[in-house]
């Protein structure tokens, strides 16, 4: 077989493969609807306000409810020293000025 | 047409052939690109799902959550903010709410504790021992299923429900029982209940739902405090309004509307920020160095196959259009590689490569997949990083030599 048909058969199974994932990540989204409705029923229910992404602290277990000064809060110099808070940025509310 | 096509096929014949001939050099670049990709449509994928999942997970939080603040330290709050808040115009209910965490040193984890709504959570029902059933329903939703995975369990004092994390980590489930040391060094046992469901682990893998009259036992707090309030506003657009009013009448309460929440999560994994930064600049810095490579020309050999094809008669066009088909099918075969394992990577392996990081310290981490959330806008993003820089950044050069004398580009041999 030529080189050049073989170049051609994988663009194009490349190009079908991402078109099936793109088709696997719609019908996911569909399928996941009714867990993403128990998990914001949860919410709704239980008046949580975070994700349980990272339970190592208390700011970042709830980074929306977190202390201002979080990142001082251990110690006056202890800046953010868990491996989650590399992952975060500190709320939007504390670069806006009134 | 036919005669175009079959010319691009015998030029990418040609230049397979050409690339064969530089194996070692061409396959550690093919997998250096596929790398790089990868990592780029692995963060992107990740993040983006992520972000869209706490969104419409997070759209019924709260709409405003008051705490107060002393001395710069969220405090628990004094059951008489409820009625001023009350007040309020614009206000249609204020609920209290009792939360906090414990600390397991057998495990090592932290675990959020909660009062459901209307369990005893306010200073009048605290006493109450109603019990309170917390497999609830909702008009629209089918009431036939629990909301949490209970069978009809029903929380009572002295018992727990306790989220799936909890109980994957410490191997316990319904009727085992937890030890917890109260405020004043007393050890307590509660009867576990029930686990909530492990699909719901995304926002409860550390949550254990305990009683009102309970939780104050554990942690001694006063019937006159609570932990914070959730406000409901009648007009949704007047919550800001709201929030600045209680902020007027009460200076230590500190209002955190559900736009701050939805935006915390918005910006979380941000581009911007600490690892995201790291991650885009070592791939960036990467691809600056492939560009670099290619545009500050080409190698005497590669300048010598250039003037021999010169000499048997190719045309500047021919030898441009070679290393266009170069760039593309090298970029291309990362491009669909990198992308086709990244899609594996974040949504059917869990992020196996980002686990570690993500986990950091926690020793209780939900186990969680994540909804598939891309689109093609992605996917053309991610192309247009990856495979047109790359592409453009080799014709430049070529263009450079395809243009010299066949007899000085032959004779050239330093670099």
């Amino acid at each position: 077989m030529r080189n050049s048909s073989l170049f051609l058969i994988y663009t194009s199974s490349g190009v079908v493969l991402l078109s099936l994932l793109l088709a696997h990540a719609s019908l996911s989204e569909t399928a996941q609807q009714e867990n993403l409705k128990e998990k914001a029923m949860l919410v709704k229910t239980l008046k949580l306000t975070d994700l349980c992404l990272f339970t190592e602290a208390r700011y970042t277990r709830h980074l929306s409810q977190a202390d201002l000064n979080t990142a001082f809060q251990d110690h006056p110099l202890s800046l953010e020293h868990f491996p989650s808070g590399s992952f975060t940025q500190p709320p939007e509310r504390m670069s806006e000025r009134p | 047409m036919r005669h175009w096509i079959e010319k691009q096929r015998y030029i990418i014949d040609f230049t397979i052939s050409s690339l064969l001939r530089r194996k070692v050099k061409n396959f550690g670049l093919l997998a250096l690109y596929t790398l790089i990709v990868f990592i780029l449509a692995s963060t992107m994928f990740f993040t983006y799902s992520i972000k869209k999942e706490a969104s419409l997970i997070l759209k019924d939080a709260p709409e405003i959550v008051v705490q107060k603040i002393v001395a710069g330290r969220h405090d628990l709050l004094p059951v008489s903010y409820l009625d001023t808040i009350k007040n309020i115009r614009g206000v249609a209910a204020v609920e209290s709410r009792l939360w906090g965490y414990y600390y397991d040193s057998l495990v090592g984890a932290n675990y959020t504790l909660l009062v459901p709504p209307a369990n005893g959570n306010s200073a009048d029902n605290a006493q109450s021992p109603a019990k309170t059933t917390v497999v609830e329903g909702e008009p629209g939703i089918d009431k036939s299923k629990p909301l949490f995975e209970l069978n009809g369990a029903v929380l009572e004092p002295g018992t727990l429900i306790i989220g799936n994390g909890i109980a994957r980590l410490r191997d316990i489930g319904k009727g085992d029982y937890m030890p917890f040391l109260t405020f004043d060094g007393n050890v307590v046992n509660f009867r576990i209940a029930g686990t909530l469901s492990s699909q719901s682990e995304l926002v409860s893998a550390d949550l254990m739902l305990i009683t009102g009259e309970d939780f104050r036992k554990l942690f001694g707090i006063d019937n006159s405090y609570v932990t914070d309030l959730t406000v409901v506003v009648n007009n949704p657009s007047e919550i800001a309004t709201v929030a600045s009013k209680i902020k007027k009448r009460l200076p230590q309460a500190r209002p955190i509307i559900r736009d701050e929440i939805l935006r915390t999560y918005d910006s979380i994994f941000n581009w911007r920020g600490g690892m995201m930064i790291v991650i885009f600049s070592a791939a960036v810095l990467a691809f600056v160095i492939f560009a670099w490579d290619k545009a500050s020309g080409l190698s005497a050999g590669e300048r010598r196959e250039i003037g021999i094809l010169k000499a048997v008669g190719w045309e500047t066009s021919d030898v441009i259009q070679m290393k266009f088909w170069e760039g593309a099918m090298i970029s291309l075969t990362a491009f669909f590689t990198g992308v086709i394992l990244a899609y594996v990577h974040v949504f059917f392996t869990g992020s196996l490569v980002f686990e570690p990081a993500l986990k950091g310290w926690s020793s209780l981490y939900p186990n969680f997949e994540l909804t598939p959330f891309v689109n093609l806008e992605q996917l053309t993003t991610l192309f247009f990083l990856t495979v047109v820089p790359y592409t453009v950044a080799t014709i430049v050069p070529i263009w450079r030599a395809a243009t010299i004398d066949p007899d000085s580009a032959m004779r050239f041999t330093g670099d």
